[in-house]
């Protein structure tokens, strides 16, 4: 070894061995990446703070973005690299729900992290009907059945029950949807006639972007909404809202946000992309790092303007490990949010499929499709292929173990069923798990003139 | 065509420019110091023309002048405006202090002003960071060229967040650019339009329709045609600046379309007479007789076009997510932390004053071409 290379930083050797390991750096260095003001974002903050995207050779530039539908246009336009996204968005651009466009993802970025609040006057409708601790707090979860009195009322008064989620295509659409679905209330059918959504619906449900969520309950234009952090918690701090249920208790460890990138871009520029992975891995396994203890700074760096810029407790009342679902009824909710472990990161098929199922169910693909279809289209949108090589490549570099990854399930979770109804869910089997869900359409259903006809 | 008829049924509405003397020059008792009062008169004059005209009583009272005379116009210029900015601070501050959003507090003066200094600290650290950045990089590449001689050594641009100062100078940066466009292609439009009575009949629909349409109905449309136009695998200009500046373009033309026409059309027809006798050029009778005759309108219309393309900026930028001030208000209200509100205001101060310094240049020059030696 020259007297050179000693007098390096181990930093540097660090990255000569990238370069060697890989035979090349990356296509392209500099980089927008887009993201929506939300804590799952953290990856992407954590590895531009913490150095990780620079480590890869890559000059990464952040971006918030005003709305989902935005960030995934300025994705396809080539106005951003890449882009945090919904993990419904790729799988919708592909099948052509809203924007068709050929969009990947190597990379899921977070587990859980969503919740349903609702505002003042329906918790106070809600809240007598609930089971009750020795403490006199709520028992969790809170099922949706409870919103009926609400609803009741809502119908004798003439109003709509309104609800909002963040886009069509959004995992909190299923979470929302499911959630209610579970006690028998009909959140309504997509058709191609009704893009809204609301064809039957019990509960209106439509779109409002993250951050308006809290503002636009206060305004009552809607009485409830599914979001992810810190909008939930800061229902609470604003004194707007009231969190009813987490989607962790939903479905447990239900995939979240993923880093979406173009087909096009990740052909041309395949070293980039895996570096990019490679520095959100590291930024995921800081983020679990150490039972959690590095949450805090986490928080803070969150609560920054150019990130999330949300005051830091409302950030640290979900990153730490909490969860406060009335003012002052906190309770510990370890894996509210989780980066890294369960296989966080892995883009499962499986996790694909199931969202597919949902589309399916709710309408957003009109047809009746076979298993075939939902593998087939689950394999061209996640990419495990590139993310196993990120991993391999650092493990190589003793930058991560190897027990933090899966490398042998071939891209199928076990089948589960930690649903909040307890139903067996095999992404292996799409349409026998379709069927024995009780509310949507299932086989060759379909929406004619606002009913339901086949079967 | 008689321009003069064109005159008597103008189509278009147009906003002649303000006939106002720059500065009645006070004549001096006893000049004492001839130079010096040159000096200062000359002073004066520029003065007045960036719209700092108070400080002519001043000046006046200083130099030995009757100062009962100058009284009242100092009270007008100078002593009026502050009483009515010191009440407004106070209304202010009582007036937020008892509205309470789900925010806070609304800020008063003094959180504003708190936050104003927060913006200049984080200015000046998002500065060390980017030295930090720059000699990282700098390490690195040196790295990499011990590594491999050949590497590319490109040096890349810092990639942190622009801070509030930069957002600023994103900002006039766009809407200079989209002015400039608009004013290259109003002028020779309005020329045209003001020439010929035919052009005129062309554009003058098109101009009607278009004029009226707000900023919000046009990004739509220019964000999908710049992007499916505007391919280059190494843009000179970002994408985003492309939709800014030309959203900008097409709402800030017509003023200047309109009164370059109006400025053109209105030349008076003894100097055109005087052209034919002559026997001039088309090029030398644009050059030499239209334009300096229709100046002082074109340059009301390109201030009047400067302000509605601020207002339009801020807009677009808000609404298509582009870098610069309207961004930063829309990304402070989506943050939605205590101190959010403060930074708006300080936003909401930025771009006030901004405005009305682009109007003021804007007013001196057409000033200055108002009564130059053009004329």
């Amino acid at each position: 070894m020259s007297s050179k290379r000693i007098a390096a930083s181990l930093f540097l050797l660090a990255t000569a061995m990238t370069a060697l390991g890989a035979g090349k750096g990356p296509e392209k260095e500099q980089l927008k990446l887009g993201f929506i003001k939300l804590t799952d974002m953290a990856p992407l903050a954590i590895a531009y703070e913490k150095g990780f995207f620079e480590d890869e050779g890559l000059y990464v530039t952040l971006e918030p973005q005003a709305n989902w539908k935005l960030i995934l246009d300025r994705v396809i336009t080539g106005e951003l690299d890449g882009a945090h996204m919904l993990a419904g968005q790729p799988l919708g651009a592909s099948i052509g729900i809203g924007t068709k466009a050929d969009v990947i993802t190597g990379f899921s970025m977070d587990l859980n992290g969503n919740a349903i609040t609702v505002s003042n006057e329906v918790w106070g409708l809600m809240k007598p009907t609930l089971a009750t601790d020795d403490k006199g707090l709520p028992k969790h979860p809170i099922a949706a059945s409870s919103l009926k009195p609400a609803l009741e009322k809502f119908k004798i008064a003439g109003k709509p029950f309104k609800m909002a989620m963040v886009f069509p295509v959004s995992t909190h659409n299923y979470e929302l949807r499911y959630w209610l679905a579970a006690s028998g209330i009909n959140p309504g059918f997509y058709s191609p006639a009704d893009v809204n959504g609301n064809t039957r619906a019990d509960i209106l449900l439509s779109v409002t972007p993250p951050p308006q969520m809290p503002a636009t309950l206060e305004a009552g234009t809607i009485n409830g909404y599914c979001v992810g952090e810190p909008w939930n918690q800061q229902a609470i701090v604003k004194g707007v809202g009231v969190p009813v249920i987490t989607d962790y208790e939903i479905w447990k460890n239900n995939p979240e946000k993923v880093f979406g990138v173009t087909k096009a871009w990740a052909e041309k520029n395949p070293r980039t992309h895996i570096a990019l992975l490679k520095a959100l891995i590291r930024a995921a396994m800081w983020l679990d790092d150490k039972n959690g203890a590095n949450r805090k700074e986490a928080a803070q760096i969150l609560s920054r303007p150019e990130y999330v810029g949300a005051d830091y407790r409302v950030i640290a009342n979900s990153m730490t490990g909490t969860f406060e679902y009335g003012r002052g009824d906190k309770r510990a909710l370890p894996d509210f949010n989780v980066f890294f472990r369960h296989y966080a990161n892995y883009p499962f098929y499986s996790d694909a499929i199931w969202y597919l199922t949902q589309m399916r169910r709710w309408g957003q693909i009109p047809e009746g499709k076979t298993d075939a279809w939902y593998a087939e289209t689950a394999r061209k949108v996640y990419r495990p292929d590139i993310f196993i090589e990120a991993a391999k490549e650092l493990i190589a570099e003793k930058k991560a173990n190897a027990a933090d990854f899966d490398f042998v399930s071939e891209g199928f979770r076990a089948p589960t069923s930690d649903f909040i109804d307890g139903i067996e869910y095999d992404g292996r089997k799409p349409n026998a798990y379709i069927e024995k869900l009780t509310v949507g359409l299932k086989g060759q259903q379909k929406i004619e003139s606002g009913n339901v006809v086949g079967k | 065509m008689s321009s003069a008829s064109s005159q008597q049924a103008p189509p278009l509405v147009a906003v002649a420019p303000p006939v106002k003397p720059v500065v009645a020059r006070p004549v001096l008792s006893q000049p004492r110091w001839p130079r010096v009062n040159t000096a200062i008169d000359a002073t004066i004059r520029a003065l007045s023309l960036v719209g700092l005209g108070f400080l002519k009583p001043i000046v006046a009272i200083c130099r030995g002048e009757d100062p009962r005379a100058h009284m009242r116009q100092l009270w007008l210029d100078l002593g009026a405006p502050v009483i009515a900015m010191t009440a407004f601070l106070l209304v202010w501050s009582q007036v937020s202090a008892g509205i309470q959003t789900s925010l806070g507090q609304i800020p008063g003066p003094v959180a504003v002003w708190q936050q104003t200094k927060a913006l200049w600290v984080d200015h000046l650290v998002q500065r060390e960071k980017a030295t930090a950045f720059y000699e990282r990089q700098e390490k690195r590449n040196a790295g990499k060229l011990a590594e491999d001689p050949a590497a590319d050594m490109t040096v890349r641009k810092y990639t942190g967040k622009p801070t509030y100062i930069d957002q600023i100078f994103v900002s006039l940066k766009t809407v200079f650019a989209g002015f400039l466009l608009a004013t290259l292609l109003a002028v020779p439009i309005g020329i045209l339009c003001g020439a010929s009575k035919t052009f005129n009949a062309m554009f003058n629909p098109l101009i009607q329709l278009f004029k009226p349409v707000s900023p919000l109905a046009w990004l739509p449309i220019v964000t999908m045609i710049v992007s499916a136009v505007y391919v280059s695998a190494d843009p000179l200009f970002d994408k985003s600046f492309v939709n800014s500046a030309v959203t900008v373009t097409l709402c800030s033309l017509w003023p200047t379309v309109i009164n370059t026409a109006v400025g053109v059309a209105s030349i008076d027809r003894d100097l055109l007479n005087v052209a034919r006798v002559l026997r001039l050029g088309k090029t030398t009778q644009l050059t030499k007789l239209v334009l300096p005759s229709a100046l002082p309108y074109i340059f009301t219309g390109m201030r009047l076009s400067l302000g509605v393309g601020w207002m339009v900026l801020i807009a677009a930028e808000m609404l298509a997510q582009n870098p610069g001030l309207g961004k930063f208000v829309w990304d402070e209200f989506q943050n939605g932390s205590s101190e959010s509100l403060s930074r708006i205001m300080v936003a909401v101060f930025t771009i006030g004053i901004i405005g009305f310094l682009l109007d003021r240049i804007m007013l001196a020059l057409q000033n200055a071409f108002t009564y130059g030696p053009t004329r």
